[in-house]
């Protein structure tokens, strides 16, 4: 009975890329191909075009921007709360990290657009004023806001607590004997960090940083209320517009007709293929980087 | 080079006095007064700016001090304790911040009749003191209650395979576990979508939205179980197996008793992860205006998040100070089973 209980989630998933597939199918085959290479979405049109690529790229991006927000601040208060804080500060600062992964996402969503959006905008002002050679930051666009670069920053945020759990976790596992040789030998912590901690870890950092992409990639409300969604392949991160497949879903879903709901499910399933294969992957990374010797946490 | 060898006395080289203190204080007050002077004759400006420079400026003092009375690896060392240290406090700001945001912004327009009044009726253009999420909060305990007794079974029994069996199929349910928990929740309300709103012809309901919360919520449930089993003293299973008591008597008297707290602390965990779960909804149960418990199992039903989502998509009026007020309940549901399971967390099993 209990292996039939454990067998549950199996079934699930199982059943989750079944479904997906099955009910996908009559608009993927409508489509073709080009489900995969085309941009706009209006599946209910005359033609009905409609394709997941500048959903599937804006989605990458913005976990990729969110990535490189939010791994060294995770990174960083991993390594705090580990080798710094007093003992009575791990504990709260654990506490609050935690606190912060248990917000939804609804709450972080309506954050980002009614507040964080106007400095987040000022400060895309500034970088396409003064650093408008880079290529990402080139907009002809003269509004800036609701755009990659703000879902990126509120996505960091939401990231950070599960990049920081596991990578505390993944760090706290090196041999405590080599630190304290290091700073026995006359090392500073900087200097252990560098040596001894992130040599040991580096596989697990890997992974931790894996599973907060994986996590990037499938939120699906703070893009859908940040984001103004539109078609486009957006080669600047600054400017209002792109797509991304989780947004586009929540947001179209409404007043989708059948075929354009078989279209969704079928970005449903471009989705969730992408997240099992990054959490599989990360997982798989995490769990070889460990010690041989069983350690479990 | 540690402190402790440069300066002549034997010192501990990690204590933080009075001199330590003046290291740090000074370069900060200092970077504050050239920042200021800074932005009052050049054309920067803006607080984000201001807070960059300063910092940078902190930094490169703070560095170079160090390195001049301690050598190039105490500065490093200091600059870099920075580093980490803003990082963490990086991490804490959002979260006041956001906190201090819906407290504020929310208790603006929160009165006695949001509790109790429903959407019925309201025009799209009414007041904030117009309507309220009565039928949301319902519809949210309902379906949470209907998930939470959907998903605990599988979720301990799978604890149980884990920890207690070891059938020959745990690195395989460990790893499907593993990639559930990244399952984005918005793929969990397509499934529900697919197989119950559509594929069984069931149509949107409460009932669906519990169901996708249900498998947003196993994983949690069925790792933290799993933990907490492991807590469970192994000579209590061996005292259990030497009086002669087959595996289940012993996992179902003794085990799961012994585990108890753990468990319940394990469900307030999922349910907190599901809570304020929104995406799955908006294919699920779908939203609704008025109060309808008793027609969960058939018919469109409002919730926290969807009402807040809602409320937001719809932006007339006042329905984003609604939204604040909504958030604002929401978050005090989630930090009250937040705390309860920390404390309830805290108690370890009996040994």
């Amino acid at each position: 009975m209990t292996t039939a209980a454990a067998m549950a989630s199996l079934v699930v998933m199982g059943l989750i890329a079944i479904f997906l597939f099955v009910k996908a199918w009559p608009a993927m085959h409508q489509a073709g191909w080009h489900f995969f290479t085309r941009f706009q979405w209006d599946p209910d049109g005359a033609p009905a075009l409609y394709g997941v690529a500048s959903a599937v790229y804006g989605t990458v991006v913005i976990a990729i921007i969110a990535l490189v927000v939010a791994l060294p601040i995770s990174i960083g208060t991993a390594l705090y709360i580990n080798e710094y804080a007093p003992r009575r500060a791990q504990r709260i600062l654990v506490s609050l990290v935690d606190l912060l992964a248990a917000i939804p996402s609804v709450v972080f969503g309506l954050w980002g657009r009614d507040v964080l959006n106007k400095p987040l905008s000022d400060i895309s002002a500034f970088l396409y004023k003064y650093f408008r050679f880079v290529p990402i930051f080139h907009t002809k666009a003269l509004f800036f806001g609701n755009s990659f670069f703000v879902c990126g920053i509120v996505l960091a945020l939401m990231i950070v607590p599960i990049i920081t759990a596991i990578s505390r976790a993944v760090m706290a596992e090196v041999p405590r004997p080599y630190c304290e040789a290091a700073l026995a030998l006359g090392g500073t912590k900087a200097g252990m960090i560098k040596e001894v901690i992130f040599p040991f870890s580096k596989g697990g950092l890997v992974g931790a940083a894996m599973l907060g992409l994986g996590r990037a990639l499938g939120e699906t409300i703070a893009v859908a209320l940040i984001l103004s969604i539109n078609g486009n392949i957006m080669t600047n991160i600054l400017a209002p517009g792109g797509s991304a497949i989780a947004g586009l879903i929540a947001v179209k879903f409404g007043e989708a007709s059948v075929n354009g709901r078989s279209a969704l499910l079928g970005a449903g399933l471009v989705l969730f293929l992408l997240t099992l294969v990054v959490n599989l992957v990360a997982r798989l990374v995490v769990t070889r980087s460990r010690p041989p010797k069983g350690a479990t946490k | 080079m540690s402190t402790a060898s440069v300066s002549g006395a034997p010192r501990r080289p990690r204590t933080f006095g009075r001199r330590e203190a003046t290291e740090l204080i000074a370069p900060l007050a200092i970077a504050g007064v050239v920042t200021t002077v800074l932005f009052a004759i050049t054309p920067l400006a803006g607080p984000v700016g201001f807070v960059i420079v300063m910092y940078s400026l902190f930094i490169a003092q703070y560095y170079w001090y160090a390195r001049r009375t301690h050598g190039v690896k105490a500065g490093v060392d200091r600059a870099v304790t920075v580093v980490i240290s803003s990082a963490a406090a990086f991490t804490i700001l959002p979260l006041v911040f956001i906190m201090g945001f819906v407290v504020a912004k929310g208790a603006k327009s929160l009165t006695w009749g949001f509790f109790h009044h429903t959407m019925e009726g309201v025009a799209p253009g009414a007041p904030a003191s117009a309507g309220g999420a009565f039928h949301a909060i319902i519809g949210t305990l309902i379906q949470v209650a209907l998930a939470t007794f959907i998903c605990v079974p599988f979720g301990v029994l799978t604890a149980v395979y884990l920890q207690e069996v070891r059938g020959r199929f745990v690195p395989l349910v460990r790893v499907i576990v593993d990639a559930m928990s990244g399952l984005p929740s918005i793929v969990a309300g397509l499934f529900i979508f697919a197989v119950w709103v559509v594929g069984l012809g069931q149509g949107f309901s409460g009932l669906a939205a519990s169901l996708a919360l249900g498998v947003l919520m196993l994983p949690t449930v069925a790792r933290t179980t799993e933990e907490m089993l492991k807590l469970v003293d192994p000579s209590l299973r061996e005292a259990s197996t030497a009086l002669g008591a087959p595996q289940w008597r012993t996992v179902l008297r003794v085990v799961l008793p012994t585990a108890r707290s753990g468990i319940i602390t394990a469900v307030i965990l999922g349910i907190a992860r599901i809570a304020g779960e929104t995406a799955p909804l908006l294919m699920t149960s779908f939203g609704n205006d008025r109060a309808n418990p008793t027609k969960t199992l058939s018919e469109p039903q409002e919730s926290l998040p969807l009402f807040i989502y809602r409320q937001i998509t719809s932006s007339q009026g006042a329905s984003v100070d609604r939204a604040w007020s909504a958030a604002l309940v929401l978050v005090a549901i989630v930090l009250v089973l937040f705390v309860v399971a920390r404390v309830l967390g805290r108690t370890r099993p009996a040994k």
